[in-house]
């Protein structure tokens, strides 16, 4: 077990990790300098390849060896499709296919 | 700002946080619980939840906590873990500028979620962009150290089944992955992004590839440049 110095210390390089990760590109561009075109251009192409990322990381655990590890996402998100394309709206969507989704794990797999 | 403003921009920013006040209420409420269970007092689940404010990062945290000695690895496991907030953060510098003194805590609080509403929400004239982005990132935290706080005080009390609620995260990053996928002119960035990030996951393995398909991300975003203009991406 840790002394309360060296717990103090770990969580420490984990807040500094977590402060450098969201700060330096602030640090790197500063705010009173023109943006480089290229970072600007970086700046709005990666939003919709990084939400896609956050979709494949929320559904890493996924499986597909046997049909409880894949089928409740399949089919929360399928519904999560039809609700949003006829009304699009968010909260709608997202709680719609999040009750479907515990049905699904709670009720039939 | 007045009083009146700053309500009415609380007001506006409320409802767009309602998906995380569930998710955030959830998964906070699991990691004061887990904290609970590796023995710490419900201190250390607040202030990491106060201080790091990233979700998976402060579950890696508790068990750091409970090995070996080692603040250099523990810090660069940091960096990998949440490499992706340099992407965020190109992608807000300009939303930010401007933003006044703000601007030091929308960067501090943008964790996955502040990043996704604060750069997809359009905002109308009458409320002012840089207190919606503050508010939006507060009431993130506070759901989050809310729901830190009550499990790891109260964890062990709660009885309903609330097996799966956790796809309600999952179900908010498809959401707003469909509405910009609804709003673009051409599919190129969103393809790419699930592309390279299903075959990094094949290739690495669910620990490592987030690392690898941002740098794919990276390099075929570099090599369409050429072929892409602004008004090509978002409509």
């Amino acid at each position: 077990m840790m002394t309360i110095t060296q717990q103090i210390i770990i969580i420490a390089s984990v807040v500094i990790g977590t402060l450098l990760t969201r700060f330096l590109p602030f640090m790197i561009f500063k705010a009173d300098k023109p943006t480089p075109k290229y970072i600007k251009y970086l700046g709005y192409v990666l939003p919709p390849a990084v939400f896609g990322l956050l979709v494949v990381y929320s559904l890493k655990d996924v499986t597909l060896t046997s049909l409880e590890g894949f089928l409740p996402e399949l089919l929360a998100i399928g519904l999560i499709i039809v609700l949003h394309y006829w009304r699009r709206s968010m909260l709608l969507s997202i709680a719609g296919g999040t009750v479907f989704y515990m049905f699904l794990v709670q009720g039939v797999f | 700002m007045s009083l009146h403003d700053h309500l009415s921009t609380l007001k506006y920013a409320f409802p767009k946080t309602l998906p995380i006040l569930a998710g955030f209420a959830f998964l906070g409420i699991a990691y004061g619980v887990y904290m609970h269970s590796l023995g710490f007092q419900p201190i250390y689940a607040i202030l990491m939840s106060v201080l790091i404010f990233a979700g998976s990062m402060e579950f890696v945290a508790g068990s750091l906590l409970l090995g070996a000695f080692n603040p250099l690895s523990a810090f660069l496991l940091t960096l990998m873990i949440n490499a992706r907030h340099l992407f965020y953060g190109i992608s807000m510098l300009d939303k930010f500028k401007g933003t006044g003194k703000k601007k030091v805590y929308l960067i501090y609080g943008m964790c996955d979620e502040s990043f996704v509403i604060n750069n997809t929400s359009r905002i109308p004239s009458d409320i002012n962009n840089g207190w919606f982005m503050f508010y939006v990132t507060l009431l993130n935290q506070i759901y989050w150290v809310g729901g830190t706080t009550i499990g790891s005080l109260f964890g062990s009390m709660i009885t309903f089944n609330t097996e799966g609620l956790e796809f309600v995260m999952t179900a908010l990053f498809v959401v707003i992955f469909l509405d910009q996928w609804l709003k673009e002119r051409n599919h190129i960035s969103s393809v790419i992004g699930i592309a390279a990030s299903i075959l990094c996951l094949i290739l690495f393995g669910t620990e490592h590839f987030i690392i690898p398909a941002m740098l794919i991300i990276l390099i075929f975003l570099t090599l369409i440049k050429k072929f892409i203009t602004k008004h090509e991406v978002i409509s």
